[in-house]
This record gives C-alpha cells, structure tokens and sequence, in this order.
C-alpha cells in the first residue's frame, strides 16, 4: 500500500499519446493534494525509448529530451512482454492486474480512451477496485472532478479508497505539464502469465489519406449536425474556398458519409490546432471539443445560447448560421479584394 | 450465433439537467430516458450480424420509464427475444446493472454480447468491459466493423485519427460498439405497434443489486464556464463585418 | 321527299348487305368486347377492392362533365379545343349512325325536315373533325410538345379515325354526285365534294364503283379500329370515361385514404401489383399519355426523377408485363415499388396535386404515391435526414428535434400573455404549428400575428406545450402509424380544451385538422384558417384598416390553403383590403406552383437539380411589372421563398411578407 500514483501511458505505433502527458500533469497535481510519487507505467516491447530513457541503440531517448517531451513522472516502471507489443485489452489488462495487485498504489490513472476505457473497468470488477471515469481534474484536496451528460453536469467526490482507479478526459492539463526534458529513472519488470490470450492484433488499417491534413491547417471552417443537410455543406465549402480555409466536420457529419474521414475533428479523429477554428452549427461536446481547444482562436455559430462551445470559444454569434453565410462570403471577397 | 444486445436508457439531453435537492445526484423527475445512441448502434450491429450469418438476437435491458417501447423497436427491427431485468435501476451504476445482468445474460449462453460503447451518464466506466469482466469474457471497444469467423470474431477497432486495428477476439466475447456499419435502420410506429401485440417480454428480477466499485459522488453542479465567448449580436450583416474584422485582426484574412 | 336510302349504292347480289355489315360489326364489336375484358379484369382480379360504385347520380354527373362536355380537356385551349373538335365529331358520328339504324329497322325517322337536319349536322361536324384533326397532326408532326409520347401508335391511330371520317365524306359525295338531288346543298361539304366528281365526268356506274369500293374500305376501316381499340392509344375512349365514372367521390382531395387491411387484419403495403386497388390499376390503363401532369409537376420541372406521367405508365407498364401471371390465385407478385417505380421518384413528390388537378381522365396521382411510400417507410427505405425528422417526430412531437417545452417559447415577450387554451374557455384555438413555433426566422410572423389578434380583439389561446405536429406532412410521407400517434395526441389536448373554432395559421395543419382529424374528437367544430377568419371580420366590419398601404404585390396560394381547400378569394379580398394593388401571376389559383416544401421534401436531401421549384417561382413573380412584394400565408413558403430569394439574387428586386404583416402594417 502506498500513496503513489500510477499513470499508465498511452502510445500507438512508437508515439505517446498526448493524454498520458495530461494525465502525467494531473498526476503530479494529485500528489500535491495527497502525497505519494507519479509513476509512470509503460508496457510494451523494446519500447522504453518512449519514455525518453536511454535504451540500447535506441536514437529515441536523445530526440525526446531535446523535444522536452519525456515523460514528467518521478519513476518509470516499464513492463516487456512480446504480447505488449501492441495495445490489446487482453494482454495489457492481465499485466497491470498482476502490477497493480502487487504495488497497491493509492491511484491509478487510465485515459478514457480506446486503450484506457478497454482495461479499467474490467480491472475494477477484477481487483474489486473502486473505479472513477470522465475525470477532468483533481482538485486542490484530492476530490475527483469528472464530467457527465455531454459536459453539462460535473460530479466531485473523494478520491476512493483503496486504489482509485481512474480515467481521465483531457480538458484540465496542458499535456506540456506533463512533460519534461529530463528522463525519468527506469525500472524494467519482466512479466508473466501472458499466454492464452483471447484479443490479438491482425492488422493496423490506415485511414484513407485524405487530400488535406486539417491538423496542419491555420484555418478551419468546421460544421456539426446544425448544418442539417448534405446539399449545405456547399455552403461550408465556398466560404472556405473564399477564405482560403479547410471545411471539417464533428462526428455526427461524417457518420453521415457527408465528409470524408480524414475530415473528422474529434476523439476518434483528429486534434486540430489552427488560427482560427469557425465552428458552424457545433454544440462543442467533449468529444468534439476536446480536440480543438489548442486552437489559437475558435469562433462558434450557434443558435443554441446555451451550447457548451461557447465555453471554449474567444467569439459567438445565436445568428443561424444561415442567415450569414452569404452576406459573410461577400463581405470576405470584397476584403479580399 | 447466439447474439445478446444489452441496451441501456440514459438522459436525454434535449432537456435541461437540474440536480436534485441531494446535491449529488441528477433530477429525475423532470428526465426523458432515451436509448443510449451507441446501445442502438449496438443493436443494429446485432441485427445486422444476423441478418448476414444467421442465428439469434436478444435484447435485454434493465427497468427504466419507457423501457418497453425500447425493447419493442428492438423485436421489430429483428430481435428475437426481449428480457427485462426488473429491479429499481434509477440511481444504480454500471457497476450494479453489470452485476445485474451478468447472471442472466450467462444463462442465455450468448456467443457475442454487443452494446455501446459508453453512455452520456457513465461514472464508473461503461458498462461493457465491466460486464465483461463479471462474465469472464473478453472485451474490445471502440468498435464500428464486426466480422464472424467461426468461433472467433475480427473486430475493427477505432484509434484516434481514423486510424483502424484489427482485433481477432475469441468467443464468447463483449464488444462495446461505436458505430454500426450502416445507421440504426427506422422502425415505423405502426410496426412497433404490431409488435407490441405479438412479441412478449420476458421478465427476470435482478439480486440485490450491488453498486460497489463505483465512486461516491460528494456533489454534482453545473459547470460555471471559465470563461464565455464574447457574443456578437445584430443583424447579419452587422456580425459578417465583424467576423471580417476579427479575421483581419487575427491575420488570416 | 328527301329520305334516307338504306345501303345506297351497294349491290345486293349476294343477299342483303345488312348481313354481311351487321355479322362484321357484330364481329369486331365481340372482339373489341373480349379484348377489352381481358384488359379490364386484370384491374378487379390483380388489384385489391375498394368501393366505387356509390352516389350513381354523382358518378353520372362526372361523367357528363368531364367525358362528354370534357370541361378539363377544355382546360387547356388549343389542345382541348382540338380533341373537342375530334371527340364531339365522333359522339355526333355515333348518334347520327344510331338514328340511321334505328331508321332502318324499326321507325323512319329520317324523312323529310328531321333527315336534312340530321344530313346538316353531320356535315358540319365533318368540318369540325377535320379542324380538330389538322390541329391534332400540327401538333403532333411540327409543333412536338416535349410532354407527349410521339410513338407509332399514337399516329396509328389518328391515322385511322381520320380515314373514317374521310371514307364517310367520300361515299357521301359519290353518292350525291350520282343522285344529284335538290337537297343536296344540306349536306354542303358533301356536295362541294361532288362536284369535283361531277367534274371527273365519271360515269354513274363508274362513281356507283368508287362508292362501293371507298364503302367497304370504310367498314373495314371501321372494323379494324374497333379489333385494335383495347390494346392501341384508343383505349382511352373507354377507360378514361370509366376512371372518370369511377373517380374518388367519398372523400375530400385533403383527406388520403386509410391503410388497408386484409382479413386477418394485417395492413396490406403497396409493394406489388397486388397492394394497390382495382382503380389504381385502372388509373394506369386510363392515361392518355398527354402530360399535363408533367408539364405541371414542381418536381420534374426541378430536375428530380419524378415523373407523374411516367409513374402512372409505369404502374400500366408493370400490369401488363406480369398482370396475367398474377391471375393465378397465390402467384408471388413481382415488386413494383423499387422496380418499375423508383424510390427516388416516389421520394420526389411534394404531393401538390397539380398533376392531379390538370388530369383530364381523373387520375389520382398522389394517392399512389402515398399508397407506395407507406411501403418505402415500413421497410426503412428512406435517407436519413428524413428519419431523423421522422424520429423527431416521435420522440419531440415537431421536426426541428428541440423538447415540447420549447414550443411556446416565443409567447415570452407578449403581453398580455397569450390564452392556454387547455385552461380558459376561448372563443378561437389558435393552432400554431410547428414552423411558426419552433424556426427563429418565423417567430417574428408568429409574434406579429399575436398581435394581430389581440388588436382586432379576438378571444384566442393556444396549447402551449401540449400542442404537436398536426401530422399532415407525416402522412404524405406514409408513416400512419406516427401520424395516428399525432393526432391522437392533439385530440387529446383539444378534448380537453374548451373552445368553439380553430384557427390556424398553417395551411398544412389546416388541411389535416380539418379533413383528416376525427370529427368526434372536435365535435366537428370549424376548422379556419387565418385568411378565412379576418375575411370573416373584414366582411362583419370587425377588423377595419386605418392605412391603405399603396403597394403592388403578388400572391402565391399555397397549395394546402388553395388547391386541396379551395380558399382562393378570401387571401386576395385581405389584400385588396389593406389597399394593395394585386397582379397576379400566370400560375396562380388552382395552377399555383408548389413552393417545394410539402410531401416531406422539406426533410429530403434535395439531391441534384436544375432549378429549386421556390426559384422558378420567384423569377416567375418579378417578371410582373412593378411588383416588389411577394404574399405568401404559409410559414415554409415564407422559409422556401426568402431563401430563394437570396440563391437568385433578386433581394433588390422582391421582397417576401406573409399577408399578416400586410395585415399588421394596416391596421
């Protein structure tokens, strides 16, 4: 049993995802509310370059700490395992049980993602360990703050006792904050039990390379379900088009096949950071929102007064976005000249 | 293939949200329960994995207001068998309803459990890999392809980006569904309606239902915006030449 | 004393030519007969009942107007008047044959004063034959129409008749150029005629030859028309006064028809031959192919895959390529609906009834449709934004998918506060509708005619948050089952409400409340829309203007308010009342064209088209000289028309005003 606390470190293809370095930074702010060290637990295989340790031959470690983007955490415990190559619920799942049963943190953080949100849970009913989800942040005492209902109700609570588990949101942290220049100290742990594993990976797909890489974009002109039909998107367009921007769209848009998927703005798509992102028609989930707030500038087009992107955006208009569309075209190209 | 879809009603956020007197714990009184968005998609997944391999799909779902009418367009969009779990679910977890359900699902022998991925009110994670874990199968999430093999299913799994693994999962198995391969299908009212005549709805009362694991929560608010967006109001054309003005100011115009 | 002479001319060498005439005619008429039955039994024995054969007395009276007289064919002028001039030859041809059998055997009628006469009539009527035929092969071979089927058989069979009408005149002439009688001069065409013979110097035995010869031409002409009728482009002289005879008399045009149950009490879809009534198959057999429907349609004029004529020939098609093997009893029936009529076609229609209106054999079009689209619906063969406007619909009772309690949001700001009608009695229940209620850029028009009514002093209130979509356009997509769950709704909220009139502002709502909601759930109380209703006043001297506002507009008449309800003046008295000048458009009235909402189209994606129904309208209005406003009285025409205003640039040009703010501005 001890007041440390676990964030289990998020990489896909050789890259750490920017939410274990959210949930570093969370982390660290934890420790301050209840005590205890920020250990970072890394699983993979031949992998420990990506927490800026040196491994051998490993070119890794040096561009990391340049970068400054090595894992800010006090400790590194690193489990290999052929099996852990690649994320799979089954294998990672079985190791941080043995990992966790053993080391008896006092918090273990997950991302609420598509490796995070696979493993807790079943963790939770395994260990019978208490399990907190849709965290944001922590709070000066160490009370949980997660997020429900889209964004529109927060809940906060105590921490849980024994080990907390917990998943968390980005929103809270800068992933800057979790990140450093210096290595943290690496401790390898050898793993067993992993055979007889029921989930294996075949195959990664990669999405269809689109024409544009929006995460590269400067201008963005995003729409969501309030552009109501496929023949509107033209509208979207053309004001890209005069403006010299890239039309986007949330979830809800490209579910519909109304733009492609490398278009997607989102948890499951991509995380933009422009000048200026002009979200028409957008209600600003989290979901959504999480992925646009390193934007420079958002600006939101929605009728709903009460649509949660106005939290996150510099500048709002209720005008329907109908109404001005045209009028801001013109006025565009007449700038323009 | 035995296909068990299990669906949860959560708020519906249409409606305003309003915390109830407790202070920790949302309003129900003033509620709509609606399906779960990804519980539907997970259903129609079901229906189409039958639809293309055979088999059977049942729809189990645990006792909310309006929870008939849910199970009702599940048998009319294909479903074969509609179980509810009685019990008093308004304040319970996914922890609790994972429990709940884990012994009756066990007895229908399923070879794949579908439902959605997450739901607007999870706070204790999503009720699929707990569920999974209290049957002892596997879980995969994340989910929007599902493809039968024999005794085990390939699962394309979602990763930010667009970016899709292949799982090849062993069965039995839950996967938590983010999208089905084609939208949920309609189901005219009239057909619910036929079917509310001739389809019936089994009904198995839950043990006591145990919300342990789950988090106590101190108090629920709304959240105040750390900031707001500096509106802009007047006609259209007054907020065009605005939004021209702050495009120049910010220099991509 | 001139008389008629049977068989003139006509050798009886071989027994009488009553015999041969008589066994040929007898002949082709039992053939035309069989032919015609086993055309005509595929409707009763592959379609589904339904009862038509009710108010005889009415049917009859159709059949006079629209068969005899044909007052729609005369809708259109040269068409009409050149089948007018074709068809009324061809009645007086048959009474004039009728008189010359009944002359023959049974009373000599055709003596004297009565025969010149009758020699008269005919005669002139061959000229009108020949009119209307000249017109018929102008049109036909110069002018080509874009909307009528240039086929073979349609010259088939002009050719035909007018080798009749020709071999009738020819013997007529022969024999008057051998008789020479005194009279001849009442039979002036057949006489002009003979002279060209007389001038021949043709023998009387050579011209007795050419008669004989041109004779029996004739009648085998004849013979061959009437063998040939069932299965060419004559039919319709059978079937369209049988569709016009059997035409839809129960119900009002706003009213649709049930869904149909069999026996056992499961609804019968319209999915195959088998799904639609004996009359819908007969509807299929009675189109003459002219295309009206087309020329009128909103949705093929847009560009989409609708076609009304095609639709109709389609279901014809299909009839006859599988009706004999649906004759056997449990036969599976191929799939019409997907088929030979696409779901797009049938997704296009914005049920305006113009093609119904224009029909001259009475087709019921959107009917059809509707029947066809129930179909579509319960297999969920639709695009998404109509489901999700449709599972809106259900889960929040209006299409913009926002809560009831939203609906009477743009009440706040009026004072005094607006009547529920659920709690105080009120003299009128205003029925807002959910364009009016729920879409920001109409709440001003929904204040302005609050305030319209509390000026004229009128005891209104509203149902504040019970009131739902009243389900009109729910219907025409074909979800019964939701619609019923509408109206049920709303009727209950009405019964419990305690109010003497609706009124409505929505001509859409008003069409269903007023024909399609059960009259015992309202205690069959009057259903008005707000035209009807300041009329009323205007004409009782409640409502009085203070201002004449000088303006020169247009009206447009919606197509629920004008076409399927006949309110026409009342909109047009309003607005010369506020002292506007009214210029009409050519498409005005009963020809008004749809803005494109209705029939769902609102929630379909528009696919791709050549021009926007609401667009052709505009440049339709300010092409009339000196108008610059544009009166509408439904809310989707004020959303349909001031977008298109904006995609065709004319905002300097036309304004668009629903007539209550006329209405306010006058005040």
């Amino acid at each position: 049993m001890s007041q440390d606390i676990f964030v289990v470190v998020e990489h896909l293809r050789g890259q750490v995802a920017d939410i274990s370095y959210v949930m570093l930074a969370a982390a660290r702010e934890l420790s301050k509310g209840i005590g205890g060290n920020v250990v970072a637990v890394l699983l993979g295989h031949k992998a420990e370059g990506l927490a800026g340790s040196p491994s051998a031959g490993s070119p890794v470690p040096a561009a990391l700490a340049q970068a400054g983007q090595c894992l800010a955490a006090d400790q590194v415990l690193y489990l290999d395992h052929p099996a852990l190559a690649d994320f799979t619920s089954d294998a990672y799942q079985k190791a941080l049980a043995g990992l966790i049963s053993e080391k008896q943190p006092r918090a273990v953080l997950f991302g609420n993602t598509s490796i995070g949100a696979d493993v807790a849970s079943g963790l939770s009913i395994k260990l019978g360990l208490p399990l907190v989800s849709s965290c944001r942040s922590f709070s000066a005492d160490g009370k949980f703050v997660s997020q429900i209902c889209g964004g529109k109700i927060m809940a906060e609570g105590d921490l849980p006792s024994p080990t907390a588990l917990v998943t968390m949101v980005p929103g809270g942290y800068k992933p800057e904050a979790g990140q450093s220049a210096q290595a943290p100290a690496l401790t390898r742990l050898e793993v067993a039990g992993l055979d007889a594993l029921r989930v294996s990976l075949t195959k990664y797909i990669e999405p269809e390379a689109g024409d544009v890489d929006i995460s590269k974009e400067p201008l963005l002109i995003a729409v969501g379900r309030g552009i109501q039909q496929q023949d509107n998107i033209q509208l979207a367009e053309d004001l890209a088009q005069a403006m010299g921007g890239v039309v986007c769209g949330s979830r809800p848009v490209i579910d519909q096949g109304w733009l492609a998927t490398s278009r997607l703005v989102g948890k499951s798509g991509k995380h933009v950071k422009p000048k200026v992102y002009l979200a028409l028609g957008i209600s600003g989930a989290p979901e959504h929102a999480e992925a646009i707030t390193d934007s420079d500038m958002i600006i939101a087009i929605n009728t709903d007064p009460k649509a949660p992107i106005f939290d996150i955006a510099k500048y709002g208009t209720e005008t329907d976005l109908f109404d001005l569309i045209d009028p801001l075209i013109e006025k565009v190209k007449a700038a323009k000249g | 293939m035995n296909i068990v879809v299990l669906v949860k009603l959560v708020p519906d956020l249409v409606e305003e949200l309003n915390i109830d007197p407790s202070g920790a714990a949302l309003d129900m009184s003033w509620l709509r329960l609606i399906i779960n968005e990804f519980d539907d998609h997970a259903s129609e997944e079901a229906i189409l994995l039958k639809e293309r391999g055979g088999g059977q799909v049942t729809a189990v779902a645990p006792e909310y207001e309006g929870v008939d009418e849910v199970l009702f367009t599940a048998a009319a969009r294909g479903a074969d068998r509609l179980i509810k779990i009685t019990g008093d679910f308004v304040a319970a977890n996914n922890h609790a309803l994972a429990r709940a359900c884990a012994s009756v699902i066990e007895g229908l022998q399923p070879d794949l459990v579908l439902t959605g991925v997450q739901a607007n009110n999870d706070l204790d994670g999503p009720v699929g890999p707990t569920l999974a874990e209290c049957l002892g199968m596997p879980y995969v999430g994340y989910v929007s392809g599902v493809t039968v093999n024999d005794g085990k299913v390939t699962a394309r799994k979602e990763y930010p980006g667009g970016l899709i693994a292949e799982m090849e999962v062993t069965l039995p198995a839950v996967l938590g569904i983010q999208a089905a391969e084609q939208p949920p299908r309609y189901v005219a009212v009239s057909k619910v309606r036929m079917v509310m005549k001739t389809a019936t709805i089994e009904e198995r009362a839950a043990d006591a239902l145990d919300a342990s694991g789950g988090p106590a929560v101190g108090r629920m608010f709304q959240p105040e915006a750390a900031a707001h967006a500096e509106m802009i109001t007047g006609s259209p054309d007054e907020v065009a030449d605005k939004l021209v003005s702050i495009f120049k100011e910010v220099g991509v115009l | 004393m001139p008389e008629r002479v049977d068989f003139w001319g006509i050798p009886y060498t071989w027994g009488s030519p009553a015999i041969y005439v008589y066994t040929l005619m007898f002949l082709a008429a039992a053939i035309l007969l069989v032919r015609f039955y086993l055309r005509a039994r595929l409707w009763w024995q592959v379609g589904r009942p339904e009862v038509r054969w009710d108010k005889l007395h009415v049917r009859i009276g159709r059949f006079i107007q629209y068969a005899i007289i044909q007052t729609k064919v005369l809708g259109q002028r040269y068409p009409g008047i050149m089948h007018v001039c074709i068809a009324w030859a061809f009645f007086m041809f048959f009474l004039g044959t009728a008189l010359a059998t009944i002359d023959s055997h049974f009373y000599k009628i055709l003596v004297g004063y009565p025969f010149l006469l009758q020699k008269l009539v005919m005669d002139t009527f061959t000229v009108v034959f020949f009119i209307g035929a000249g017109l018929a092969v102008y049109r036909r071979f110069i002018q080509k129409p874009r909307r009528l089927t240039l086929s073979p058989g349609f010259t088939f069979s002009l050719v035909m008749i007018i080798l009749i009408v020709l071999g009738g005149l020819l013997t007529e002439s022969l024999r008057l150029a051998v008789e020479k009688p005194a009279w001849a001069w009442w039979s002036p065409v057949g006489w002009l005629v003979a002279k060209i013979w007389i001038a021949t110097r043709a023998s009387a035995a050579t011209l007795t030859a050419w008669h004989l010869g041109v004779w029996i031409a004739h009648l085998l002409i004849v013979v061959a028309t009437l063998i040939t009728l069932p299965v060419g482009t004559l039919l319709h002289v059978l079937t369209g006064p049988l569709n016009q005879f059997f035409s839809k008399l129960d119900r009002p045009t706003g009213r649709l028809a049930r869904m149909p149950e069999n026996a056992k009490g499961e609804p019968i879809y319209a999915s195959t031959l088998r799904g639609l009534t004996w009359k819908q198959l007969l509807d299929g057999d009675a189109c003459t192919e002219c295309g009206r429907c087309q020329d009128a349609c909103p949705a093929f004029a847009a560009g989409t895959p609708l076609n009304p004529k095609q639709l109709i020939l389609g279901v014809r098609d299909a009839l006859r390529a599988d009706g004999r093997a649906l004759l056997v009893k449990d036969a599976k029936a191929p799939l019409l609906v997907g088929e030979k009529v696409k779901d797009e076609a049938l997704w296009s229609c914005t049920t305006c009834g113009a093609c119904v209106r224009e029909c001259p054999v009475l087709i019921e079009h959107v009917d059809a449709i509707v029947d066809m689209r129930r179909y579509l619906v319960i297999e969920g063969r639709m695009d998404t934004e109509l489901q999700t406007a449709l599972e809106n619909f259900g889960r929040y009772g209006n299409s913009f998918g926002q809560s009831e309690r939203m609906r009477a949001r743009w009440t706040q700001p009026i004072q005094p506060a607006i009547k529920d009608a659920r709690r105080e009695p009120v003299e009128y229940l205003w029925f807002v509708g959910d364009y009016a209620s729920y879409s920001p850029t109409l709440t001003d028009v929904t204040r302005m005619t609050a305030e319209v009514f509390q000026k004229i002093g009128l005891d209104f209130g509203i149902l504040y948050d019970a009131e739902r979509n009243a389900g009109n356009d729910v219907r025409r997509i074909g979800e019964e089952g939701l619609f019923e769950m509408l109206a049920e709704k709303n009727a209950a909220a009405l019964s419990k409400s305690k109010y003497q009139k609706i009124v409505t502002t929505d001509p859409h709502s008003y069409n269903t409340l007023k024909n399609e909601y059960p009259a015992d759930g309202n205690g069959s109380r009057p259903v008005l829309h707000y035209t009807e209703l300041l009329d009323q006043l205007i004409c009782s001297g409640q409502l009085k203007f203070s201002k004449k506002l000088g303006l020169k507009v247009t009206y447009h008449d919606p197509c629920y308010l004008g076409r399927y309800n006949g309110v026409y003046d009342a909109p047009r008295r309003i607005i010369r009342a506020t002292g506007c000048e009214l210029v009409e458009m050519p498409r005005h009235g009963e020809r008004a064209f749809c803005c494109g909402a209705g029939g769902g189209r609102i929630w379909i994606a528009e696919g791709e088209i050549q021009e926007r129904p609401s667009e052709s309208r505009i440049r339709e209005a300010v092409k009339l000289d000196g108008v610059n406003t544009f009166i509408v009285a439904c809310p989707k025409d004020v959303s349909m028309f001031r977008d298109a205003v904006k995609t065709t640039s004319n905002e300097e040009h036309i304004v668009v005003k629903d007539l209550i703010e006329l209405v306010h501005a006058a005040l």
